[in-house]
């Protein structure tokens, strides 16, 4: 063993001494970018040589240090850290030293806390918290708590603030950048069990409820009453409403209802250090103080764990009217969306777009879907739904947009459901592109905010920088200006994703758009926030951080670039080389 | 070829149905409404025998208030050539549906008339059988596949019965209606839906008609189905079987 141990030793710390060494060549040729770049971009750097670091991609396979020892070594590395070689870009998964490993007084204590049912350890009910939705990123976390009061959350964290024991937040782990899962062993702590709805007012059409309220459970409860929830989204039968307010979701109603930074009306969130803060107002309006409440929407559980919620939901009106259009080049559909807004306006509801490619993957992978509009192939789809409260008035407006769209040669042929079972059969379409991907092999998702005029010229470019390698497909929420750009390729291939990564975020960065619109940061992107924030914006991040979780148990290895920096110790070299020789 | 097609307007089968807090019946007020399903296959496969070209003119009708236009031009975007709206304000049972479409197919002498099985806000499935009866014509029911030779005075249907399918040939005119599996209905394209608005729909009285609108039937109740009771947990297999023979009563 000791020989195999140095030689290894002399690779990590070669690794550690040349900074990443594998991506030199790509950091090199970034910077050459930036250079170029920087006149045409005005303030911010796109590149930050000391991000780039920490967090270079997991690329095993790279020009240079090449060698069997050395490939082993990173496959070693990959298994057991746990990082998948499916993944694109996660940050490095280097385990922090400044955690301690879960140890038999702490699962005696969390049984005191929350009850022996409360404490999960059995193998095959962690092996399903262990593993994000996507099967992308897996931990191995050895227990997963399950609180059922605010009480009960804070004392948790309380305790593990105080052990140094790191702690992931969870909720339906329906989230798609590796957010609430385990990077390496961190106490999961699923707040399934905060499940009851506190109150809801009809009159003001303010819900109350605990964070770990099922959104389809609380969607059919208000529905009950004649309201619905302001947010929609495909995964809705098993997200919980803490994790949607967490990642500040975005989904398919955005565009009609806004975001949660305006519907959320009140928090009630833990701290790391087991502080409870009650901002849980039900009041539409109140500007008294700073809106701390907002940092946690979108938070990501990095800063505090959301327990309880106030939202306000809309009203559930009954005429709904659903039409799939087709149109011959981007352009039109650019012409439909201002056209929609103008003569839609208030009704409009929702916007989506598919192109050809999203659609014929769509219909090759799902079952029981047709083609709405088998006698006109045309290369780009839009969804358009309208709500309102009177069928005769809503008909008639959408009739006339139609009208008028087609007279004006943007749209080229469409079709309008003529009851439910249609208007579903749009939506099923829509709705299963991500499902009907993940069918055809491997995938690399990405999902930019853009503004319109090239929120499809970045599919555009793409495909044609990749050519026959892969097929690359653009759908996503055009009426808030956010492409679901996906590519998907027979198997994942390393190769491939250096022909991505960094261009799409370069690109995106070039023209100030969103590396992520809704998604989230999560594990996947931490090493691609400076494209899209600037370097003060990052460093105040970080001091909220630093400020609300100093010990950084929240969520660790995620959203924050640093995050998967160690706390400053003058033997940090040294200990990374030692961790990381524990391994064999 | 002229095929006649009944239509209903009832309220969408997606829509969570709500009774009314006096019982006489379901929450309808600001609640959507759409064709009935089985209506909706029984007019596409009528589409389709025009397409083949074994008919020459599909009517689609409806009978009911002012708001059947809807159904009716929902029918005219799909294709259908006219339509024809009776318009009553009684409340409507399908004996009374029956003799009103016999008294339309005696003005506008189809050789065919199709109807979905039954609708979903009754489920009745009796309007069908009781046109054919009124009409003395033969009748093909819960169709699952329709097939006609050209030129030819007779339709084969295929029947979905208890026990497997049935195959009937029935001389025309004949009374068909339509089960779940017969086709799947097209969508309604923007060029038909613009085009629909100028076809006609004609409108007819019952008076006119000849039909004088009554009922023996009186609704007197609606209530919700009772609420499915929890399951009970039983610790052995001698409390289950007391359990199914004292309180379920069924050994």
């Amino acid at each position: 063993m000791a020989p195999a141990k140095r030689a290894v030793d002399v690779l990590v710390r070669a690794r550690l001494l040349t900074g990443g060494a594998w991506s030199q060549s790509r950091h090199y040729s970034g910077r050459k970018l930036v250079s170029q770049e920087e006149q045409l971009v005005s303030h911010r750097p796109l590149y930050n040589d000391q991000d780039r670091n920490m967090s270079s991609k997991s690329a095993p396979v790279e020009s240079g240090l090449r060698c069997s020892l050395f490939e082993s070594y990173m496959r070693h590395q990959v298994r057991r850290f746990a990082v998948s070689t499916k993944s694109s870009g996660n940050a490095s998964a280097v385990k922090s030293s400044r955690f301690d490993k879960l140890k038999e007084p702490d699962v005696k204590f969390f049984k005191s806390a929350v009850g022996e049912k409360g404490v999960i350890m059995d193998k095959d009910e962690l092996a399903v918290a262990n593993i994000d939705w996507m099967h992308k990123y897996q931990g191995h976390s050895q227990i997963l708590l399950r609180p059922q009061t605010t009480r009960q959350v804070s004392e948790i964290l309380r305790y593990c603030n105080s052990r140094n024991l790191a702690v992931v937040p969870q909720g339906g782990n329906t989230g798609l950048v590796g957010g609430g899962v385990p990077v390496h062993d961190e106490v999961i702590m699923n707040l399934g069990a905060l499940n009851k709805i506190i109150s809801f007012d009809e009159v003001s059409g303010i819900l109350v409820c605990e964070s770990g309220c099922i959104l389809e459970n609380l969607d059919n409860y208000i529905g009950n009453k004649g309201f619905t929830m302001p947010l929609d989204l495909g995964a809705k039968g098993s997200c919980q409403i803490g994790g949607n307010v967490s990642t500040n979701a975005g989904g398919l109603r955005l565009l009609r209802y806004g975001s949660l930074h305006g519907n959320v009306l009140g928090l009630e969130v833990v701290l790391a250090d087991g502080t409870v803060v009650d901002m849980l107002g039900t009041l539409i309006k109140d500007n008294t103080g700073y809106d701390m409440k907002q940092l946690f929407i979108g938070g990501e559980g990095t800063l505090g764990v959301v327990t309880k919620v106030s939202i306000l939901v809309p009203a559930k009106l009954g005429s709904v009217n659903t039409a799939f259009l087709a149109c011959e080049d981007y352009e039109s559909c650019q012409n439909v969306l201002k056209e929609a807004k103008m003569q839609l306006g208030e009704i409009l509801s929702a916007f989506e777009f598919i192109d050809r490619a999203a659609l014929d993957m769509a219909l090759t992978h799902l079952s029981g879907t047709r083609d709405p509009l088998p006698q006109s192939w045309k290369n780009f789809y839009l969804l358009i739904e309208t709500t309102g409260s009177d069928e005769a008035h809503d008909k008639e407006k959408l009739h006339r947009f139609l009208e008028s769209t087609m007279e004006k040669g943007f749209v080229a042929d469409g079709v309008v459901a003529q009851g439910s079972t249609q208007a579903d059969s749009f939506w099923q379409i829509r709705e299963g592109i991500s499902e009907a991907i993940g069918k055809a092999g491997a995938v690399y998702k990405y999902d930019f905010s853009l503004p319109p005029k090239y929120f499809y010229k970045i599919v555009e470019d793409l495909r044609g920088r990749l050519g026959s390698a892969a097929v690359v497909l653009g759908y996503g929420h055009l009426g808030d200006g956010n492409v679901h750009l996906n590519v998907s390729a027979p198997e994942y291939d390393n190769e491939l994703l250096e022909k991505i990564e960094p261009y799409v975020f370069e690109w995106v960065a070039k023209h100030k758009g969103s590396v992520s619109a809704e998604h989230g940061i999560g594990f996947m992107k931490p090493h691609a926030l400076h494209y899209s924030k600037s370097t003060e914006a990052i460093m105040l991040m970080e001091k909220f951080k630093s400020l609300l979780d100093p010990k950084g148990i929240l969520n660790p290895y995620k959203v924050l670039p640093n995050a998967s920096k160690s706390t400053p110790n003058p033997n940090a070299a040294a200990a990374r080389t030692l961790e990381a020789a524990e391994v064999f | 070829m002229k095929i006649m097609v009944a239509v209903k307007r009832v309220i969408d089968y997606a829509v969570k149905i709500r009774v009314k807090a006096d019982k006489s019946g379901v929450e309808t007020t600001n609640v959507k409404m759409a064709m009935n399903p089985f209506c909706e296959i029984a007019l596409e496969e009528a589409l389709r025998l025009r397409e083949a070209g074994h008919a020459k003119e599909v009517l689609v009708v409806s009978m009911g208030g002012p708001q059947c236009a809807d159904t009716l031009r929902t029918g005219l975007a799909m294709g259908a050539d006219r339509a024809i709206h009776v318009s009553t304000t009684e409340t409507l049972y399908p004996l009374a549906v029956a003799k009103l479409l016999c008294g339309l197919a005696e003005s506008e002498k189809p050789n065919m008339v199709l109807l979905g099985k039954q609708a979903i806000d009754d489920d009745a499935n009796q309007t069908g059988q009781m046109v054919a009866g009124l009409l003395k014509w033969p009748q093909g029911t819960f169709a699952s596949k329709l097939s006609m030779e050209k030129g030819s005075s007779s339709v084969t249907v295929e029947r979905e019965v208890d026990g497997g399918l049935e195959s009937l040939k029935l001389q025309l005119p004949a009374v068909i209606t339509a089960d779940l599996r017969l086709n799947q209905p097209r969508y309604a394209t923007l060029p038909n839906i613009m085009k629909a608005k100028k076809k006609p729909i004609s409108q007819v009285t019952p008076e006119q008609l000849g039909v004088k609108i009554s009922s023996d039937l009186e609704i007197v109740e609606v209530v919700e189905p009772a609420k499915r009771k929890a399951g009970v947990m039983v610790a052995s297999v001698d409390e289950l079987l007391d359990k199914l023979k004292n309180e379920a009563h069924v050994i």
